[in-house]
Formats: structure tokens, sequence, C-alpha cells
């Protein structure tokens, strides 16, 4: 076996790699429960290739043929309903995880210099992610994935003077159909999980250059040993690598539940209306993406005034995109002397909460209709504008809440709490 | 002297490389990207639709596929027509200058013949089909002063019974009216006109 090792080392760094990404890569010992999700991140990845492995042998890129094969993996495969469940619960559960392993990055400053790079690469991920899901939810070609599709297609035709012709490039046709259907199909299940896993590798090395950010967001590289180890890290393998597999342990209890017992979620994962297959002449009555883009798809919908000669669709458009694109703008936005929130001042921590309100308000809302009333006092379109402000307010007034905030000094070497 | 690198060729010929890639990238991108754009089978199957309206009632709406996408086609009332006229103050386009239609239908009523409205049954924002909702006032749902209409479920559009885009929702423009003609009394084609096949 060693002498097999020595021969594939000595053509290839095998043991080099083992020791700089697992074994002698120093983490900070002080990771708590928010640094489960990048390990969750990669594991769903790993489910969401394999079953779609398995599914992509029993389904039909057509529009004549789709519906029907997926009911025919969910009834006369053997096994085609775990498979396509452990599918659709696996794209909304995989956005939970990355939500979490962001939402980590804003409570730890992980996002700030010198890790500007893994955030954007992360950032890029998240919108392939997007485009990902999306595509895939045309698939079944049920009713919501035709109109949905039908929806965000029609995004583009906002923008000006290309608007129209870019539409009808990326469907193909005149309308959602087949040519559109099958180019989906193609983005799915080849082009973008290649390139989302070549991000994640180069995301994974960007990281291991800089080294990881800790709940107290300092650099342990400053503390260092006669070795040259940082004094507050400690090897990932075994440490984290035992750590994260009990997180899976944990996770994959959760998620085979909700696999096993309720994989559509009360409508939230998989929406009823996708059970009758796409009518081009009815839109479904409360027409609604998945939870994941129900926060932008509030904010869209929130822009109905014309501003500057453009018209509310191009300006909802426009704020619905720079919902997203601000993201990846963040490290630069945040101009606080310290990382964590742990010595962070009220200002911080007050907008970070009513972000995190505003991203959960707006994303309930989505599901809504804008005229009825689901919370109190207002229609749920009112709500959606207030809430419009605080999302962009936590960005747009960064630099000066994060400069004026009374921040507490950081400590010279890291601590658990 | 052997050693030496004439670093004034070399840039030279990085250059030329790089041009005649980028020049090469262009051309291989060219085909890739033109053969995502419709096909000739899907600009093919554009056929005018002829639509039989005798059974339509006066109140009733019918709908119909053309081009992959749903025509309407609505038999008003003349209590619905004289409606029109009174909305103007809260319509966005009440006289169809920025909305898309054949001359013969830019007008209150948006139609060849007052009574009978063809629309394609699109909303301009993004493309969702709005719902019918001819009930009046409370009973729609959409308010005391809702006189009839259509209401798009996605991003709560209103259009009135012309197609005509209320002020204040996502919509820019008023519904598309298509080119279309009667064949004869009962029978319209969606499609085509007096001007040609759209």
């Amino acid at each position: 076996m060693i002498r097999v090792l020595n021969w594939v080392d000595e053509r290839f760094p095998v043991r080099k790699m083992w020791a700089e990404h697992l074994a002698e890569y120093y983490a900070p010992k002080n990771f708590n429960f928010w640094y489960f999700f990048g390990s969750l991140a990669i594991l769903m990845l790993v489910i969401q290739i394999i079953t779609g492995v398995f599914l992509t042998m029993h389904y039909k890129p057509s529009s004549e043929h789709a519906f029907a094969s997926v009911e025919y993996i969910m009834r006369d495969v053997p096994w085609g309903w775990l498979v396509r469940y452990a599918h659709s619960t696996g794209a909304s559960a995989f956005f939970v995880v990355i939500y979490l392993h962001m939402f980590r990055a804003l409570l730890y400053g992980s996002h700030r210099a010198p890790r500007e790079l893994v955030w954007l690469l992360g950032c890029v991920m998240y919108v392939l992610l997007m485009a990902e899901a999306f595509m895939g939810y045309l698939l079944p070609w049920g009713n919501m994935s035709y109109w949905g599709a039908q929806v965000i297609i029609s995004l583009f035709t906002a923008i000006p003077w290309i608007g129209d012709a870019l539409a009808e490039w990326l469907r193909g046709d005149f309308v959602v159909s087949d040519a559109t259907l099958n180019r989906f199909f193609a983005f799915h299940v080849a082009l973008i999980p290649l390139v989302l896993t070549l991000l994640v590798i180069v995301h994974i090395l960007a990281l291991h250059s800089v080294g990881s950010n800790n709940p107290d967001g300092i650099e342990i590289k400053k503390n260092k040993d006669e070795r040259g180890h940082p004094k507050d890290g400690i090897p990932f393998h075994p440490y984290y690598s035992v750590k994260d597999l009990v997180g899976v342990v944990v996770f994959l209890i959760i998620f085979l539940g909700i696999v096993f017992f309720a994989p559509e979620f009360f409508g939230l994962f998989l929406e009823k209306d996708n059970f009758q297959p796409a009518n081009i002449l009815q839109t479904p009555p409360d027409i609604v993406p998945l939870w994941y883009f129900t926060p932008f798809y509030s904010i869209l919908r929130a822009v109905t005034y014309p501003l500057f000669g453009m018209d509310a669709k191009f300006w909802g458009v426009v704020c619905m995109g720079l919902a997203i694109a601000l993201f990846f703008v963040l490290p630069w936005l945040d101009r606080s002397p310290v990382k964590s929130i742990r010595y962070r001042g009220w200002m911080y921590k007050t907008a970070l909460t009513l972000f995190v309100i505003s991203f959960v308000v707006l994303g309930f809302l989505g599901m809504k209709n804008p005229q009825k009333v689901d919370l109190f006092w207002f229609p749920n379109l009112v709500w959606a504008q207030i809430f419009f402000f605080v999302y962009f307010a936590f960005f747009l007034l960064m630099p000066w809440y994060t400069k004026w905030d009374k921040t507490k000094p950081e400590p010279e070497r890291v601590n658990f709490k | 002297m052997d050693d030496l690198v004439d670093t004034k060729r070399r840039r030279f010929l990085t250059q030329v490389t790089a041009t005649a890639w980028a020049v090469g990238g262009v051309f291989t991108a060219v085909p890739l990207i033109r053969s995502m754009t419709p096909s000739a089978r899907a600009k093919a199957a554009g056929a005018p639709v002829a639509v039989d309206i005798s059974a339509l009632e006066t109140g009733q709406m019918l709908t119909e596929e053309w081009r992959g996408k749903p025509v309407w086609i609505i038999r008003r009332s003349q209590q619905m027509l004289d409606e029109l006229a009174k909305l103007e103050d809260v319509l966005a386009d009440p006289d169809s200058e920025r909305s898309e239609q054949p001359g013969y239908a830019k007008n209150t009523h948006r139609s060849r013949e007052p009574e009978i409205l063809v629309l394609v049954g699109v909303c301009t924002h993004l493309g969702c089909s709005p719902v019918q909702n001819f009930a009046i006032g409370p009973a729609s749902g959409l308010g005391d002063d809702w006189p009839g209409g259509f209401f798009c479920p996605c991003h709560a559009s209103k259009f009135d019974l012309a197609g005509r885009v209320y002020k204040n929702v996502p919509a820019p423009t008023n519904l598309v009216v298509p080119p279309y003609k009667f064949l004869n009394e009962t029978v319209i084609l969606v499609g085509e006109d007096d001007g040609g096949v759209a």
C-alpha cells in the first residue's frame, strides 16, 4: 500500500495536498455551530449531483414527455420517488445551508479583508446556484414551472433596446417552449454543475491561502509558535473533519426526515400547482417562486412607480438585480475596524437584526398576494415597500453606521464563548 | 549575443497571436450563440388561427391559442362599454399612445367592432396570463369601485375591459391587441388583417 502511495506521490503531490489542505491546514480552534455550513454545502452539492445523475437516467427533456417522465420516476421506477424527493427537497436544503453559511460571514466578518476574494467567489456561486435552481424548476414541466420560467425570462425584456431580443435568444422561441426546456436541461445538468464544482475548489483554495476566519474575527496567523503554526490553530484533520462529520449526521437526520415524511414541505419545497402539467393558456392563480427566491420577488413587486422616464417594470428589475449585486460589494461597504459581531457596537447589531427580519418578511410576503392583508394593518404590498427600504438601508448606509459604531477592543488571542 | 532576447519581436509576436486568437474566438462564438436563437421550425409555427365566436354570449370570454400564447375574445355588453369612457383618470395609457395595437384598435374600446374585444392574454409586465374578473364592486375582491376587467395574479397589475392598464401597477403598457379580421359575422381570424400576416 505504502509502495503504491509512494509510486503515485512521485508522480502527483498526494501527500503534499493532503498536508496542505487537511492534516496541516491550521484552522482556528474556536469554531462554533456556524462553521458547519461550509462542509454541509459541499455535502448538498454531492447529494444533488448524485441524485441528479440517477434522475437523468429516466427523465426526458421534451415538453411532450417531461411531465409524464417525472411521474414515471415517482410511480414506476423502483425507489425513484426517493431519488426525486431527495433532489427536490435537496434544492431547498441547499439554499437553507447557503443562507446560513452567508449569515455566518455577516456575523463574524468572514467576507472582509483579506477574504474578499473568497466572498466574491461565494457570491458568484450563489448566483449560479440560483440559476441552477431556476432552470431545474422548469424541468418537470408543471404549470408553475412553465409560468415561473415565463416570468423570470421576461425580466430580461425590461432591459432597454436589447431586452426583447435577449429574452427570445434565451428562450430559443417566442414563448417558453420545448426549445427552452431542452436548453435549460443542458445548462442544469452539464454546464452549471461543472462550473459550480470548479468554483467550489477555487473557493476552498482561496480560503486555505488566506486562512479561515473565526468567531472572534481576528487573524490567528499573527501569533505563531516556534514551528510556524498559529498558536490558536488546530489541524483541520482530524479535529474539524470529525466535528464536521457529526454535523453531517445531525443534518442528515433532519434532511432525510423531511425527505421521508414531508418532501413537499407544505407546498414550500414543491408547489401544488406544479403537480399539473404546463398549461400555456392559464397562469396559476397564485404564482410564486420557491421560497428561496421570494425575498427578491417581493422587491421586484414592491416597485410600482415609474421614475426618470423609465417605467416601474424596469426599476423593479433593476432593484431586484441590485438586491443581489450589493452582496458582492459588501466587503467594501463595511468600514468597521473590527470584524466580529462580538466586538461591534449596537448599530451593526441592530442593522444586521433588521436585515435578517427584512429578508424573512420579504420572503414571506413574496409568497402572498400583494393586495391581501397577511400581516396587520396594511396590505402585503405596503409592508413589502417598507421592508424594501430596510433591506437596502442595511447595504447603502453601511459605510456610515459601521464607521460611527462604537466598537470594543479585539482580544489578542481567540476565546471560546 | 545569442542569449539576448529580442523583446520587441517577442512582444509583436505575442500581440499578433493574441489578436488572431481573439478573432478566432469571436468567429467560434457566432455559430454557438446563433444556434440558440429561434429555429426555422419555431419561426414557421406562427400561422393565423380562425375562431368561431357564434356561441360567445354577451359578457363572456373565450380563450384560444395563437403562437403559443393565449388570445382572448370577449363580447362586451353596452354597460361594459359605457364604463370604459369613465375610467380615463385611473388609467396609465387611456388613449393607447404607448401601447401595441393595430391602427383600427387605437380607440377607447380598442377593437374593430366596439363589442368584440380581441387581446393577447399576456401581461405586459412579465408575461403571466392575467385572470378575468368581470364582477363589479365588492364582489370582485378588488375594491368597491372595480368596474370589471383583468387582474394579473403574478404582480397585481390591473386592466380594464379594453385591456388598458391602470396607474401605479407594475405593467407599463396596455395589453397587446393582435392583428385580426372578421372572416364573416361569426368567425375571427387572429394573426392576420388586411395589412397581411403579422
